[in-house]
């Protein structure tokens, strides 16, 4: 897995609340047996102008100029900024895939929904949860942001704000651990467990 | 100490507790071929193998067509689509793991076929790479949505580490008016609670209108429990659920179902257990619901109006709405019931069950939809449901009133597959999830339940029932 320490940018901001799964990656996207290009479909219903399907020649397609992914100002950006419950709806992994092909690395909301926020974890993207008010704050900020997984801190030019992460997916991000490899340190407990269990549950 | 379900279930299951967090044992992995094919090319990476293959059970249901498909998986027309059903296919072979192939009779959508087959089991942890997993908990089962990277987890290990999630009882008493149903009270308490009003939480459904409601009932509840952001839905097991798993395929039989039913019998919350979170409802004061915008939290009485953004305090809501009545095409305080639409769709896992298709028959019986309605399609939840209703002439019923009568999948719940709407076209559909551009790009979803659905086919706009 990808690794987060720290990360310094500025954040394309997406005034939106409640923005699901379908909206990140459209459900014809899902089709493909890959991991990776989702990037240039990222948000494609409200990015281009006309119908995408995979396949085709993104390049060539008419862009939505008033979508902010579309500002030339942002495009470097890695941090996305928006409102709560980001990421509701399906638990499509391709979300996180499409947000990390196209280069973001955190995301700063008011709340995410929980298996999105998890799925985040495994690819290498933080999502760090502030305030309302702080997002509120950050949206009126057009600064370099910089985020640091070690102490917990987003950073703009005059504030400093901390926020939660569970210490094993802090660790883990950190230092870019295989989550199966480090189950399977676990292998002979889990047998035992198994054992116990189907004794206890023999109809399992 | 006294527990409430959803803590028996977990504690059933750790394996090891570190930091906070549990590793979890998995009893059952259900597969379908969206969510799958990067987990087991991430196996075959690292060349690992399937921890237990007898924990998992596979089903193509998302990409299938519901069209005639005799030919099987060369009848699907779009090579894509193809490819990834047949990429299941080579996996389930290559993995030694049981499937349940398209043109199979037991072949459906993954959450009606679990509990079908008898594969959900009161007391499993049940996981899928599927957000609507909840739905199994209907059965008292610790069932929940993962990605693509847990589920490549649990194929490896399988386990998976999890974080317990905080209690919250929604006790539901009182009866229900005869034109509401589960899929109402599911709606109306995610308009009450919000899409995100459970997140971190694991619910349970229980009181008085819980026990009189149906197994199907239930698993429409918990099904829908994913929309308020929930991390499972339970339902304490009752007489109700166990005739329910009794006898089918693979339940257990002789004297395993004699100890599993001493078990089963176990789960439920203890008498004193505290949750962190209660919320009570008055059942007698649920009408029918219809969705007006574009999240399921968007919701309204069928006799009600479309919001007024102005009314609306909180500008991040109000914004929230006046984005959706623009995507959707609706003017604020239009009343639903003068909403005409385009097509018609009664499915998917929520509302494909035979209960489902018996309310929609009975309210399309003898009657022809209306002439503004393009297309009313009936998709069967699974090949078993769609032959139970054959045999009660359920398919005759719909046929006659003009519906289309398919074979089983996720059908136009999300539009992965042929049945989906055009730009423009509005929708009453029993599906989960109105989203933007979920059933089609520039489509309009309004959910609502198979009785709604059925009478607004007929009506040609959204309609209640009329007696």
């Amino acid at each position: 897995m990808k690794k987060f320490t720290s990360l310094s940018s500025i954040a394309t901001p997406l005034d939106r609340a409640n923005i699901d799964t379908d909206a990140i990656i459209p459900k014809q996207f899902l089709k493909s047996i890959k991991k990776s290009g989702f990037g240039p479909n990222l948000f494609d219903e409200w990015r281009y102008l006309d119908h995408g399907e995979p396949g085709m020649d993104n390049s060539k397609r008419p862009i939505n100029p008033d979508f902010v992914l579309n500002n030339p100002k942002y495009s470097e950006a890695q941090i996305l900024l928006t409102r709560r419950n980001f990421g509701c709806g399906s638990s499509r992994e391709h979300a996180p895939w499409a947000l990390e092909d196209f280069g973001f690395r955190a995301i700063i909301a008011p709340s995410f929904a929980d298996i999105f926020y998890n799925n985040c974890f495994k690819n290498g993207i933080l999502p760090v949860v502030l305030s309302s008010e702080i997002v509120d704050s950050l949206f009126e900020y057009t600064g370099n942001i910089v985020i640091d997984l070690h102490d917990q801190s987003v950073k703009t030019d005059t504030h400093s704000f901390e926020f939660d992460v569970d210490p094993e997916r802090k660790r883990r991000l950190i230092n870019g651990l295989d989550d199966i490899g480090l189950t399977l340190q676990y292998e002979d407990q889990i047998r035992l467990f198994e054992t116990e269990h189907f004794k206890k549950h023999p109809w399992l | 100490m006294s527990q409430t379900l959803y803590d028996k279930l977990m504690s059933a299951h750790i394996v090891h507790d570190q930091d906070g967090a549990s590793l979890i044992y998995i009893d059952r992995q259900l597969i379908h071929e969206v969510t799958s094919p990067q987990a087991f090319e991430g196996l075959t990476v690292a060349g690992r193998k399937v921890w237990r293959n007898k924990s998992n059970l596979a089903v193509p249901d998302h990409n299938v067509p519901t069209t005639e498909r005799s030919s099987g998986v060369s009848s699907i027309t779009d090579p894509i689509s193809r490819l990834q059903v047949e990429t299941l296919d080579k996996n389930c072979k290559t993995f030694e793991i049981n499937e349940i192939q398209m043109n199979d009779i037991r072949q459906g959508i993954v959450h009606v076929i679990g509990p079908e087959q008898g594969a959900t089991l009161p007391g499993m942890s049940i996981v899928c790479g599927d957000s609507h997993t909840t739905t199994h908990g209907a059965l008292g089962a610790l069932a929940f949505g993962i990605g693509t990277s847990e589920v490549e987890h649990v194929l490896a290990t399988g386990c998976l580490w999890q974080n317990k999630a905080k209690n919250m009882k929604i006790e539901v008493n009182g009866q229900l008016a005869s034109d509401v149903s589960a899929k109402d009270l599911a709606l109306y308490v995610i308009g009450k609670i919000g899409t995100a009003g459970g997140t971190g939480f694991a619910i349970e459904f229980c009181g008085s209108t819980i026990r009189d409601m149906s197994i199907e009932g239930r698993m429409t509840l918990c099904n829908m429990s994913i929309e308020a952001g929930a991390k499972v839905g339970i339902v304490a097991v009752d007489d109700k659920t166990i005739s329910y798993v009794k006898g089918r395929p693979f339940s257990p039989v002789g004297e395993n179902w004699n100890s599993a039913v001493k078990y089963w019998k176990t789960l439920h919350s203890d008498a004193d257990s505290s949750f962190d979170e209660s919320i009570l409802i008055d059942a007698s004061l649920i009408k029918p619901q219809v969705t007006w915008g574009t999240s399921p939290e968007m919701v309204v009485d069928i006799n009600g109006s479309t919001p007024d953004p102005k009314l609306e305090k909180d500008e991040v809501k109000a914004e929230s709405i006046r984005n959706a009545l623009k995507y959707i095409h609706l003017k604020p305080n239009t009343l639903m019931s003068s909403v005409a639409i385009d097509k018609v769709f009664i499915g998917s896992c929520t509302n494909s069950r035979i209960e489902d298709l018996r309310i929609a028959a009975s309210i399309a019986k003898g009657k022809k939809i209306a002439h503004n309605i393009k297309l009313a399609l009936v998709v069967p939840g699974s090949g078993l449901v769609k032959k139970q209703a054959e045999d009660e002439g359920l398919d005759k019923i719909f046929k006659d009133a003009g519906f289309e009568w398919r074979e089983p999948g996720c059908s136009m719940c999300l539009a992965m597959n042929a049945d989906k709407l055009e730009a423009g076209e509005r929708c009453a559909s029993t599906s989960n999830r109105n989203f933007e551009g979920r059933q089609g790009q520039g489509s309009f979803t309004h959910l609502v339940s198979p009785a709604i659905a059925a009478a607004s086919a007929i009506a040609g706009h959204f309609s209640g029932i009329k007696s």
